[in-house]
């Protein structure tokens, strides 16, 4: 079996380039978005192998209660970026506290 | 040793597919990577023995998600050249941080894995005769089951949230209006004429 240590770099290279993604893509929204799907699903990566490797089932159920949470964040997310672009006609981040009421 | 060919495959292929979603020129091939690293996530999450997470990731991210991304990015319309401006302005504090995020985790993984850190007790053990997914219903189903119910009450507040976000009211629009119609008795719309002969009806 593959070590532990080896899931645990895989994911934390992969939580890194979601955390790169939120920093270079100033300007879509949208692939902001797709990045902290990448985050959270290195997330669900640590917690799936961490379930695995030390026996104990509980880290899957917690890896699915991570996916839920990630599908209405989504959801909402998409559906805020929809209505921004309907108002603004971009999706740029940097003129977001314009949303302010 | 092929299970080791098929870690270094799926890891491999989920990072380089992760770089490409956040560096993708379009949105839509940022899409089509990001539905690719949860393909090979899902086979990484098989190869320690979590099928059931594997299949709801491909279930849920690829089927859902995923496709929900490329319904709004296709919905858009965006401009790909104002959407990549500052891009290599950030990309060196951005990899920067991330080089030194990735090493901080390395190096703090590094150290959990010198000491060993061996569980006192299991809250659920895994046993090995036990399906996964039997296994995950069992306990989803009776220790967990309000937490399981309160994961469906934040989807059911996430599809509320967002009808209530993107819904708008359109004028002009001549919709159905379902109480007129079940109130809507005979006597009120039709009447009965005993036309004359040679004069013809009047609508």
């Amino acid at each position: 079996m593959i070590g532990l240590v080896h899931y645990l770099v895989v994911s934390a290279i992969l939580f890194t380039m979601g955390v790169l993604g939120i920093f270079i893509n100033r300007k879509n929204l949208i692939v902001i978005l797709m990045a902290i799907e990448l985050i959270l699903l290195a997330v669900n990566l640590n917690l799936v192998a961490f379930s695995a490797y030390l026996n104990d089932m509980v880290g899957q159920v917690f890896a699915m209660f991570v996916l839920t949470v990630a599908a209405g964040e989504a959801a909402i997310g998409l559906a805020i970026l929809v209505i921004y672009f309907r108002g603004r006609g971009t999706i740029a981040v940097d003129d977001v506290n314009r949303m302010k009421g | 040793m092929i299970q080791a060919i098929a870690f270094y495959l799926f890891a491999a292929v989920v990072i380089a597919s992760a770089a490409m979603t956040v560096s993708s020129r379009n949105p839509v091939h940022s899409v089509m990577w990001l539905i690719l690293a949860f393909f090979n996530a899902a086979g990484l999450m098989v190869l320690v023995g979590a099928e059931f997470i594997a299949m709801l990731l491909v279930i849920v991210y690829v089927g859902a998600v995923a496709v929900l991304f490329l319904f709004v990015v296709m919905m858009l319309d965006i401009q790909v050249a104002s959407v990549r401006a500052g891009f290599a302005r950030y990309l060196p504090v951005g990899l920067a941080l991330a080089v030194a995020l990735a090493a901080e985790i390395i190096i703090a993984v590094g150290a959990w894995s010198a000491g060993g850190i061996e569980l006192a007790r299991r809250s659920a053990p895994i046993e090995a005769a036990v399906p996964n997914i039997q296994a995950i219903g069992a306990l989803l189903y009776t220790r967990y089951l309000f937490l399981f119910e309160g994961a469906g009450l934040v989807l059911l507040t996430a599809m509320i949230g967002a009808i209530v976000l993107t819904h708008r009211e359109r004028g002009g629009v001549r919709g159905q209006k379902i109480s007129r119609q079940v109130a809507r008795r005979p006597q009120d719309a039709t009447r009965n004429v005993k036309p004359t002969v040679g004069q013809g009806v009047q609508l």
